[in-house]
């Protein structure tokens, strides 16, 4: 790990890393609204960002073909990589505080497979609902269902693997493969009795990936991620003081169990929507927090912040890289942040065997 | 002012561990609580600190504990765990406030002072991590005194729990620890501390509560508790309670028992 470099500047506590934490915060919103530009003004397509604003200040009217490209391609598309790259990295940061471990996430444990089964099942159950049902949620069904599963998927594994306020790793990882082995026998059932126009849905869906952003979709799934988001930071001193462990967090006056149930809300949440309309996109969640933590330490109250901004960065570039590698076809992301983010986590492993308690 | 216990009772499972525990503490004091392995030690600090749902009543300062809400508590009492495990990297700074933000308040001028009472002085930038059992141990209690510094206030004393204080530190940091407990102490706050080396008790604590079975075998000042008798049936093995000029109690094993 990194260690703190003394700060011998007068009246700041050594130890202290909430400046450095700070303005690293600074920096990465900056990045993001960098990222995020190029990102508008990157495709195949040959609109360009600079012609369309240079366009805008003379008062000319946008040619169609870069309205729609601009509007309501890649605008969508921009927005949900960072609502998406936002949600599944502060998903990992909160698991992580919670389940007390840094290798905690949402797609190792199985709770992404969850999610997945939930939105699989509306996508092919959706049509046998009472029409007032379908009405109702709309658009939201697919984020809601997937919200559902994610969250009893979390539920389930948090009973499984703690006992008397201890979390075991190993029974949370081996728990999440099989979890994960059940969602995915169902969700195999679900598809098999799918009929064609299901079976189309599914296999868009299923792509993964950003390239089925559309406004309706984001419509759907962004603010469910966006109160996730918003309230993770309010979890921050509940995590800081679980790292003490559950006891002596209670003994500092925080609300354990309290805690611990919006940790899961706001895990479930996140994922959910964020697996609803992106599809399976892992690693996110384990890098990115981890990143952070050797930058500038493991406070909750920069690091959810902190993760929101890195992460959606991250799925912005990693977005970029798989619509350009193989151009004019695009790559999914999710094989993107695998082929980045896998050999990360086995260096984790491999810089952490014998402190972790496998 | 104090904490007492009534007739706490505590099943774990089946099996009983408490059968009707009734003790008091003194602010102003250190009480220690002793005795064999699995007498029951930690689990009367776990009732008295509100961590374990027992029968009875554990009232702190005239209030029943399980009236008060978490933060309440933790205004009012701190607790130092046996085992103390950290799942990030923390630095020492960070994990000695952690226990007063959590109240939402700042705590950065707390922490040197803190730090210097266990005798970990420019500590603060190190990583909880890389410190030896001892000091980190040390860094605990630090974070411990921090959450409770004042040992009095509005509400009357504050009191510091501790669960086996000294259990992984050398002879002169058990001392600096057990000198911070009664400065604490004579400063009007209280002292709980489950305790295992008797001399060291005899030199601190006023008063002993000795613990055998999941029952209060005697309570009372150290020299009423300290008896040939009561240690050897608690123990089981047979110990000799000698006065030494100067430093008072003494307790020894018969060589050949």
């Amino acid at each position: 790990m990194v260690a703190a470099t003394p700060d011998l500047r007068p009246g700041r506590l050594e130890g202290d890393r909430s400046h450095r934490a700070r303005r690293l915060g600074l920096f990465l919103a900056l990045l993001l609204a960098v990222v995020a530009v190029i990102s508008l003004g990157w495709g195949a397509s040959g609109t360009s960002l600079a012609r369309a604003l240079s366009d805008l200040l003379a008062g000319r009217e946008l040619a169609v073909q870069d309205r729609v490209v601009l509007l309501d391609i890649r605008l969508p598309r921009v927005l949900m990589g960072i609502f998406v790259g936002a949600s599944l990295a502060v998903s990992g940061a909160v698991m992580q505080g919670l389940f007390r471990n840094p290798l905690a996430d949402p797609g190792i444990v199985g709770v992404s497979s969850g999610a997945s089964l939930g939105a699989i099942l509306a996508i092919v159950l959706g049509g046998a609902l009472p029409g007032w049902v379908a009405a109702f949620f709309g658009w939201y069904l697919v984020p809601v269902a997937a919200f559902a599963g994610g969250w009893l998927t979390t539920m389930a594994l948090y009973r499984i693997a703690t006992r008397r306020g201890r979390t075991s790793v190993a029974t949370m990882l081996l728990a999440g493969i099989a979890l994960a082995a059940i969602m995915g026998a169902l969700a195999g059932l679900a598809i098999l009795r799918a009929n064609d126009r299901e079976l189309r849905d599914l296999t868009f869906w299923g792509l993964g990936s950003l390239a089925g952003a559309n406004w309706p979709k984001l419509l759907a799934g962004a603010p469910i991620m966006a109160l996730a988001l918003l309230y993770a930071p309010w979890l921050a001193r509940g995590l800081n003081a679980l790292a003490l462990g559950e006891a002596a967090a209670g003994h500092v006056g925080i609300r354990v169990q309290k805690v611990k149930n919006r940790a899961i809300l706001t895990v479930a949440a996140a994922t959910g929507a964020a697996v609803a309309v992106s599809g399976g996109i892992g690693f996110v969640g384990i890098v990115v927090p981890h990143l952070l933590r050797l930058a500038s330490g493991p406070d909750h109250r920069w690091l959810l912040v902190n993760s929101a901004l890195l992460g959606a960065v991250t799925l912005l570039l990693a977005d970029m890289v798989s619509r350009t590698v193989i151009a004019p076809a695009e790559l999914p992301i999710g094989i993107v942040t695998a082929v980045m983010g896998g050999p990360f986590f086995l260096w984790i492993l491999l810089r952490n065997r014998g402190v972790l308690d496998l | 002012m104090s904490l007492i216990a009534s007739d706490i009772q505590v099943s774990l499972g089946r099996k009983q561990i408490l059968h009707g525990v009734s003790v008091e503490a003194r602010a102003g004091e250190i009480t220690a609580i002793v005795g064999p392995n699995g007498s029951g030690k930690t689990t009367l600090m776990r009732s008295l600190t509100g961590e374990l749902a027992c029968r009875g009543a554990v009232t702190l300062n005239g209030h029943d504990i399980a009236a008060l809400s978490p933060e309440e508590l933790a205004r009012r009492r701190a607790v130092l765990p046996q085992a103390a495990a950290l799942s990030f990297p923390f630095t020492v700074a960070e994990v000695v406030r952690i226990g007063v933000e959590a109240r939402g308040e700042r705590a950065d001028a707390l922490v040197p002072a803190a730090l210097g009472a266990v005798d970990l002085p420019g500590f603060s930038g190190r990583l909880y991590q890389e410190l030896s059992g001892g000091e980190q141990q040390r860094v605990q209690l630090a974070r411990v005194l921090a959450q409770v510094w004042q040992p009095l206030d509005a509400d009357g004393p504050r009191w510091l729990m501790l669960d086996e204080p000294v259990s992984s530190l050398d002879i002169a940091h058990q001392l600096t620890v057990m000198r911070l407990a009664a400065d604490y102490a004579r400063a009007g706050g209280g002292v709980v501390a489950v305790m295992h080396d008797l001399n060291l008790t005899a030199l601190f604590a006023q008063k002993l509560v000795l613990m055998s079975g999941g029952r209060v075998l005697c309570q009372g000042r150290p020299d009423e508790v300290l008896t040939d008798e009561a240690l050897s049936s608690a123990y089981g093995c047979r110990l000799r309670v000698n006065a030494v000029p100067d430093s008072g109690i003494w307790v020894l094993p018969h060589a050949a028992a």
